[in-house]
């Protein structure tokens, strides 16, 4: 649980690091500070279980047993990247481990988790699709035409709302009315409401393995997670700057780190100490950095083709 | 044994959900007692609610279902009874159907078939009588057919629902009442090919859908002025037979089009400029083009006459164009007594020419 977090975290703060280099030409949405939500899910899910994400697709790519190589080869737009280059961040597909498609268009991809949940019916399969959303996709005619068809057709979909408050620089409070009851809307809908925390690995590894049972025995459910946005909503940088968000938000966003809080829970457990902790942490970096380097030495051919010199 | 345009596709239908146990038939009103024109008639009985069904007023998701399903190895048909109606799941097909297999590095085929049926007349008006051939086919990863008589109706709907690409079907609903034998031997080579419905040396006349009835009539009047017309039927619009056309216009070197659509920005533009392209020197005349006018299809019957270009008129033009030696009012003649009107009011299908094609 906790290697996994660090390796999301790790590879995201490696893009972070080499985005001025200009080697990711493409836009990123980095998953920093939401991690939990696609390590708690994913943990229950098996190969064969089926994954849809958005533009912010890392974390939810990495957690779902993806290629951390073949992801940064797409990053770079090589043809060795899991879409052969022509995805980039925003559209990381690689079926093979049952990561579907990401769908940048918001809203856009529950359709498609319907239609792919509705095969896996039609297939008498037990397994389930997860449809990562935001919550700006609660603003799109999508989002309700799909909830009605997985309760119409009594699909195995879960759909796992990360609510990180902010459509781009939009809080919540520009976008839906003060009155506005997400629980009851869902449930007005025929379809299994639930709420909770997204900072916490552990509770949400915990307290959904009842929900993923329920969703294998096709009642569609939707998972509300309260989350938040380290970095910028595009690009490798913080934006505090900007002011948007609080002083004081963004200084709760440190307590709420689900790799902190998860350290501190470890290590007054006694489960980890914190000389091992440091160990792995470097071990982790040390396996992200390497395969940067290796990636970058066998796309070297790819690398200086579009340069204008050196 | 003879079947109306809606039987055979019904017949495709059938066939393929019987040979294929993938393939799966939605769309508001597939499952209802008008069962989409006829065209799904006893399907739902046949093979289960599972296979053919009935959606909700939700034809975005449902797009984006079928393309779910077609991620997963299904073959989905999703119809709309009017082309209309599917401009609500525009953000499916264009950004995600359309471009799926190439952004996921090929790893998905998409064998899906949108089945769009195009209005006309008694009152359709702006937003159920349009064509959107033009606008699809401007999007990469999709495929377009607009099948002109029964039989084609039968083998391009079987052959669009085993493609493993999307293809979008544009189906005429003023066809649905032709009818063609079914022991006429058809050969259709494949799905992409133009089909020469009447050879001719004097002028080529481009068209798809119900066009190519009207440009039938035209070349059945026109000969008995000793002018032989060419008819080619596109069949496919994206992609579309460049050569069968280039052949053609190169024996008459003269081209008209007949669209169904809208003539600015639109099917009859990018024909003429691969023809001007490639035979330049070669052609007699400017191309003549026929469709509908800027302007949104009326819904009154007296302004929709003049909306769409009447035989009449486009004899007149074909004309003065060319410069053609035949009297316009003795042409007039001959097509009233040869396809005299059967229906009582102009602005309901009429088709006269009912086969065999």
């Amino acid at each position: 649980m906790l290697a996994s977090l660090h390796l999301i975290r790790s590879v995201e703060l490696l893009i972070s690091e080499y985005y001025e280099e200009q080697i990711f030409r493409c836009p990123v949405h980095l998953s920093i500070g939401q991690e939990a939500i696609a390590v708690g899910v994913s943990l229950h899910l098996t190969v064969e279980d089926k994954v849809v994400s958005t533009h912010r697709s890392h974390a939810h790519y990495i957690a779902k047993g993806g290629d951390i190589f073949r992801m940064l080869s797409e990053l770079i737009g090589s043809p060795r990247g899991c879409c052969k280059g022509r995805g980039g961040s925003m559209h990381i597909f690689d079926n093979s481990v049952g990561f579907m498609a990401s769908i940048p268009i918001v809203g856009s991809s529950l359709p498609i988790a319907i239609g792919l949940a509705l095969a896996e019916k039609n297939l008498n399969s037990k397994n389930l699709v997860v449809a990562f959303i935001g919550d700006a996709a609660l603003e799109t005619g999508a989002f309700y035409e799909s909830l009605n068809l997985a309760a119409l057709k009594e699909l195995p979909i879960l759909v796992v709302l990360e609510d990180n408050g902010y459509s781009t620089f939009s809080n919540k409070s520009v976008r839906w009315p003060a009155s506005k009851n997400v629980k009851e809307t869902i449930q007005g809908m025929g379809v299994t409401y639930f709420h909770g925390n997204g900072d916490d690995v552990e509770d949400i590894y915990k307290n959904i393995s009842d929900i993923i049972k329920r969703v294998r025995s096709y009642e569609p459910i939707l998972l509300h997670l309260e989350t938040f946005r380290r970095y910028e909503h595009c690009g490798p940088n913080l934006d505090d700057k900007l002011g948007y968000r609080s002083k004081t938000e963004i200084e709760s966003y440190l307590d709420r780190d689900p790799i902190k809080i998860l350290e501190l829970k470890l290590v007054d457990s006694g489960v980890i100490s914190k000389k091992n902790l440091k160990d792995l942490v470097d071990q982790i970096n040390d396996y992200v950095q390497d395969l940067f380097t290796s990636m970058k030495d066998q796309n070297r051919d790819y690398l200086t083709k579009f340069r204008m010199s050196n | 044994m003879s079947l109306t345009y809606t039987q055979y596709i019904n017949r495709a239908f059938d066939e393929c959900l019987h040979d294929d146990p993938s393939v799966l038939l939605f769309g508001l009103g597939v499952g209802d007692i008008g069962a989409v024109f006829g065209s799904t008639a006893n399907l739902q009985t046949k093979y289960g609610a599972d296979r053919v069904f009935e959606i909700p007023l939700s034809e975005n998701a449902a797009t984006g279902m079928a393309l779910g399903l077609a991620m997963q190895g299904f073959r989905p048909v999703m119809m709309h009874q009017r082309a209309d109606f599917s401009f609500t799941s525009t953000e499916q097909i264009i950004n995600q159907i359309a471009k799926t297999s190439y952004m996921s590095g090929d790893i998905y085929k998409i064998p899906l078939v949108i089945r769009m049926i195009v209005g006309r007349g008694w009152g359709q008006g702006p937003t159920h009588a349009q064509s959107p051939h033009a606008i699809f086919s401007h999007i990469p990863g999709l495929q377009v057919v607009a099948p002109a008589t029964p039989l084609e109706g039968y083998y391009l709907m079987k052959e669009s629902i085993n493609c493993d690409n999307p293809v979008i079907f544009i189906e005429h609903r003023w066809l649905h009442q032709t009818v063609e034998q079914s022991n006429n031997k058809l050969i259709l080579p494949n799905i992409c090919k133009a089909r020469i419905m009447k050879p001719g040396s004097d002028l080529t006349m481009i068209s798809l859908s119900y066009g190519v009835i009207e440009c039938l009539k035209i070349a059945e009047v026109l000969a008995e002025l000793n002018l032989k017309v060419e008819v080619i039927n596109l069949r496919s619009i994206q992609p579309w037979d460049i050569n069968t056309v280039i052949q053609s216009v190169t024996k008459t070197k003269k081209v008209m089009l007949l669209d169904i659509g809208h003539i600015e920005f639109g099917l009859t533009g990018e024909i003429s400029s691969v023809i001007y392209t490639e035979l330049f020197n070669f052609i007699s005349h400017p191309i003549l083009r026929f469709g509908l006018p800027m302007e949104p299809t009326p819904s009154s019957a007296a302004l929709a006459i003049d909306h769409y270009p009447s035989i009449e008129k486009m004899l007149q033009k074909i004309k003065n164009h060319f410069g053609f030696n035949f009297e316009v009012e003795k042409a007039i003649e001959i097509f009233v007594n040869k396809f005299p009107y059967k229906t009582k009011h102009r602005d309901q299908p009429d088709i006269g020419i009912i086969g065999p094609f």
